[in-house]
C-alpha cells in the first residue's frame, strides 16, 4: 500500500535544563529513526508505554512539531516543502481525536460553535451549518447537542462531539490518541465500534494509538510497538500477541489483566512485565 | 460502636445538592483489610460516594447516613476534624491527576513538601524518601522528573506522581478513584501490585473506584455495581463476574475488550450496550436501567425492583441465572 502519511526516520529531541549554569548543553531524544505508514483506507495501531513517544509522534504527524531529524511526507510531499495552500491542505486532510475530550473542547464555546469554529479557520468550501447537522448526526447525537455546552455532557459524549469535529472537514486520515482510555467501559464499546464504522463507511485511514493492545488488536489491522523512541515490532495484531519478539511486545502482552487471571488470583503475578522496563534505549537516552 | 473489623461502613448514604440526589441510599461495609471494587458508568454516583465519606462535596452539596469509621461517624464531623484525618486515616487518589498538580512547582518540590507536612521530615530525608518513592512506581530516570515541571512530563508520568504523593503516608483506608485509567497497562500492573502490597503491609483497606472490569477482579475480593445512583449488584467479586445476575453487569462484563474476549475479525464489533445513562434529573420509572435493558418488561417499566439476596445481591426484576446468558 502506498503510504498517505508517514514518518520517515524521524528523530526529535528536547533541549534538557543545564546540571550547571556553564554546564554542556544536553537534551533528551524522544523519537530515534521513527519509520511509520498509514494508507489509504487502512487503519493501523500504536501501542508503547507511557513516555515511549507516541503523542510526540502524534505531533509530528499534525506538522505541529518539525523533527530535528528525518522526514514527514504526507501523499508523497514533504511537510517542508509545502507552500501555504498545500499546507491548509494537509491541516484539513489530517485531524486528531485526543484522549481527554474534556480539555480538548472550549468550554465557553457551544458545541455547535466548536464545531464551526475549524470549518471555518480551514476554509471549508461547504455550507458549514449543514455539515455540521450531518457529523453530529454520524456520531450518534442529535442537533440539540449543538446549542449545548461541554459541561452539560458525559465524557463519551464529549468524546463523540470531538470525533465529529474532526469528520466536520471531511480529513483522509484520523489520528486518535487514545480516544477511549478516559471513557467508561460500556462507553469504550460504543465509541471504538463508532471508530471502525467511520473507517469502514468513510474509507478514512486511522492510527489508533493505546497503550491497552486488546484495545488496538480489535480495530486495527496492523500494529506498530514503541519503546523508547524506537518502533520495536510491527505486525498484525495476533502475531503480536502469539509470537511477541520485542521485549517491549511480550511485556505489553504480559501486562494485560484478564479476567480470568485476576478471578484465580494471579491477576497481579509477576510475569516478564515484573522487571522494570528501562531498555538499553531508555539507558542511552539523556546523553 | 462500629464494630472494630471493620474500616468502613457505610448506611443508607444519600448525596446531593437540592436539585439532584446524586448518591440515592448506597449501604456497604468493607472489613478491615478488605478491598471493594465499586464499579459503574460515569454519572452514576461513584466519585460523589467517595467525596461524600471523604468530607470533600463541592459547595452546595450535603450528604445524609452514616459512614462508621474508626471509631467516630464521619458523617457528624467537622471541617476541621476531617481535614486532621484526610491523608493520615484515609487518603483518596483522585481521577484528575492534572488539576491536582502545581504546574508551575517542579514535581519534586511538590511531593516533598507532601512528606515533610505529613511525615516531619527533613529536606534531604523527604528527597531520598521521594526517590524511593518514584523507584517505586517505577518512574524511570527519578533525577530528571523530580526536577521537572508537570508539563515536561507524559500524561502517564504524571498520574503515577499522583499516586505516589497518595501512597506517601501509608492510610489506613485507601479511596482510589480510577487511578490508573491513565496508565499503560504495563505500568498499570505494576502500580496495582505497589498498591496491593502497600494495602496488604498496613493491614488497610481499599475502595478501588474503576471503570476496568480485570483490575477489579485482580486486586478486589468484592465488588458493588453502581447505576443511576444506586448499588445495583453486589457480592463477593468471583460470584459477582462468573455469574452476574443484574442485566447491566452483564452487558458491563460483555462490552470490555479483553483478553478473553478478543476478536481479530475485521468485521467484527464489540457488544456494546446501547444508549447511555439517564440523566439524575430525569430518571425513567421503574428500573432505571430498563430504556436500555433488553430484557425489560411491563413490571421494569413501572416498579422499582428491591435489592435481595445475600452475600450476592441484586436489584432486578429478572436476574440473571447462567453466566453471561442473554435473555
Ligand atoms: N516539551 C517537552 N519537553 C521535554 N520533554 C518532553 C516534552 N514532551 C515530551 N517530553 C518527553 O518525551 C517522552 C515521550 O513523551 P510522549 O508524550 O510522546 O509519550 P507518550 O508515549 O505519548 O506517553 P503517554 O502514554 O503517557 O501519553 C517523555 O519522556 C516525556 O517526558
Ligand atoms: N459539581 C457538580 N455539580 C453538579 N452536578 C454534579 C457535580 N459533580 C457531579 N455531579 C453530578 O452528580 C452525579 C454523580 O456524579 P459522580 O459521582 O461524579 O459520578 P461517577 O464518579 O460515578 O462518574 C452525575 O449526575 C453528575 O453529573
Ligand atoms: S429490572 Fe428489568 S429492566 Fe431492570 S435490569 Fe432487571 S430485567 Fe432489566
Ligand atoms: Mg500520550
Ligand atoms: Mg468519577
Amino acid at each position: 500500500m502506498t503510504p498517505l502519511l508517514e514518518l520517515d526516520a524521524v528523530t526529535q529531541a528536547y533541549p534538557l535544563p543545564r546540571d550547571r549554569l556553564f554546564g554542556p548543553r544536553r537534551s533528551l531524544t524522544v523519537l530515534d529513526g521513527v519509520d511509520f505508514a498509514v494508507g489509504e483506507g487502512e487503519a493501523v495501531g500504536l501501542v508503547g508505554e507511557s513516555g515511549a513517544g507516541k503523542t510526540t509522534m502524534t505531533r509530528a504527524m499534525l506538522g505541529m512539531e518539525t523533527p530535528r531529524g528525518g522526514a514527514v511526507r504526507f501523499d508523497g510531499r514533504d511537510l517542508r516543502e509545502m507552500g501555504p495552500d498545500e499546507r491548509r491542505a494537509f491541516r484539513r486532510a489530517v485531524q486528531v481525536v485526543m484522549q481527554n475530550p474534556r480539555s480538548s473542547l472550549d468550554p465557553r464555546m457551544s458545541v455547535g460553535r466548536s464545531l464551526l469554529e475549524p470549518l471555518r479557520a480551514l476554509g471549508v468550501a461547504e455550507d458549514h451549518a449543514a455539515r455540521v447537522r450531518e457529523v453530529i448526526g454520524q456520531v450518534g447525537l442529535t442537533e440539540s447537542a449543538l446549542a449545548r455546552y461541554p459541561h452539560e455532557f458525559s465524557g463519551g459524549q464529549l468524546q463523540r462531539i470531538a470525533i465529529a469535529r474532526a469528520l466536520a472537514p471531511r480529513p483522509r486520515v484520523l489520528i486518535a490518541d487514545e480516544p477511549v482510555s478516559a471513557l467508561d467501559v460500556s462507553i469504550q464499546a460504543q465509541v471504538l465500534n463508532l471508530l471502525k464504522d467511520l473507517v469502514d463507511e468513510l474509507g478514512l485511514s486511522m492510527v489508533l494509538i493505546a497503550h491497552d493492545l486488546a484495545v488496538v488488536a480489535y480495530s486495527t489491522s496492523r500494529v506498530s510497538v514503541i519503546a523508547g523512541g524506537r518502533i520495536v515490532e510491527q505486525g498484525a495484531p495476533r502475531d503480536l500477541f502469539v509470537h511477541p519478539e520485542a521485549e517491549a511486545t511480550r511485556n505489553l502482552v504480559d501486562a494485560v489483566l484478564t479476567m480470568e487471571d485476576g478471578l484465580a488470583g494471579r491477576g497481579l503475578a509477576a510475569g516478564a512485565a515484573a522487571t522494570p522496563p528501562v531498555t538499553s534505549h531508555q539507558a542511552r537516552r539523556g546523553r | 460502636m462500629s464494630g472494630a473489623d471493620n474500616a468502613i461502613e457505610v448506611r443508607d448514604l444519600f448525596v446531593g445538592n437540592g436539585d439532584l440526589t446524586a448518591v440515592q441510599g448506597v449501604s456497604f461495609t468493607i472489613p478491615a483489610g478488605g478491598r471493594m471494587g465499586l464499579v459503574g458508568e460515569s454519572g452514576s454516583g461513584k466519585s460523589m460516594t467517595a467525596l461524600g465519606i471523604m468530607g470533600l462535596l463541592p459547595a452546595g452539596w450535603h450528604v445524609r447516613g452514616s459512614v462508621r469509621h474508626d471509631g467516630v461517624d464521619l458523617v457528624g464531623q467537622s471541617d476541621r476534624q476531617m481535614s486532621k484525618r484526610r491523608g493520615r486515616t484515609i487518603s483518596m487518589v483522585f481521577q484528575d491527576p492534572l488539576s491536582a498538580l502545581d504546574p508551575v512547582r517542579r514535581v519534586g518540590r511538590q511531593v516533598t513538601s507532601i512528606l515533610r507536612r505529613h511525615l516531619d521530615l527533613s529536606a534531604a530525608e523527604a528527597e531520598r524518601q521521594a526517590l524511593d518513592l518514584f523507584a517505586q512506581i517505577n518512574l524511570p530516570e527519578p533525577a530528571r522528573i523530580l526536577r521537572a515541571y508537570p508539563h515536561e512530563l507524559s500524561g502517564g508520568q504524571r498520574q503515577r506522581i499522583m499516586i505516589a504523593m497518595a501512597l506517601a503516608c501509608y492510610p489506613q483506608l485507601i479511596i482510589a478513584d480510577e487511578p490508573t485509567t491513565a496508565l499503560d497497562v504495563t505500568v498499570q500492573k505494576q502500580v496495582l501490585r505497589i498498591l496491593d502490597a502497600a494495602v496488604r503491609e498496613r493491614g488497610s483497606a481499599l475502595l478501588m473506584i474503576t471503570h476496568n472490569l480485570p483490575i477489579i477482579a485482580a486486586i478486589c475480593d468484592s465488588v458493588a455495581v453502581m447505576y443511576a445512583g444506586r448499588i445495583v449488584e453486589a457480592g463477593p467479586v468471583a460470584q459477582v463476574f462468573r455469574t452476574p445476575r443484574h442485566r447491566y453487569t452483564q452487558g458491563l462484563l460483555r462490552s470490555q475488550p479483553t483478553m478473553d474476549n478478543i476478536s481479530f475479525d475485521a468485521g467484527a464489533r464489540l457488544p456494546a450496550i446501547p444508549g447511555m445513562v439517564p440523566p439524575l434529573t430525569d430518571l425513567p420509572p421503574g428500573c432505571p436501567f430498563h430504556p436500555r435493558c433488553a430484557a425489560a418488561s411491563a413490571l421494569c417499566r413501572t416498579r422499582m425492583p428491591p435489592f435481595e439476596g445475600a452475600p450476592h445481591g441484586a436489584a432486578c426484576w429478572h436476574p440473571a441465572d447462567g453466566a453471561g446468558e442473554a435473555p
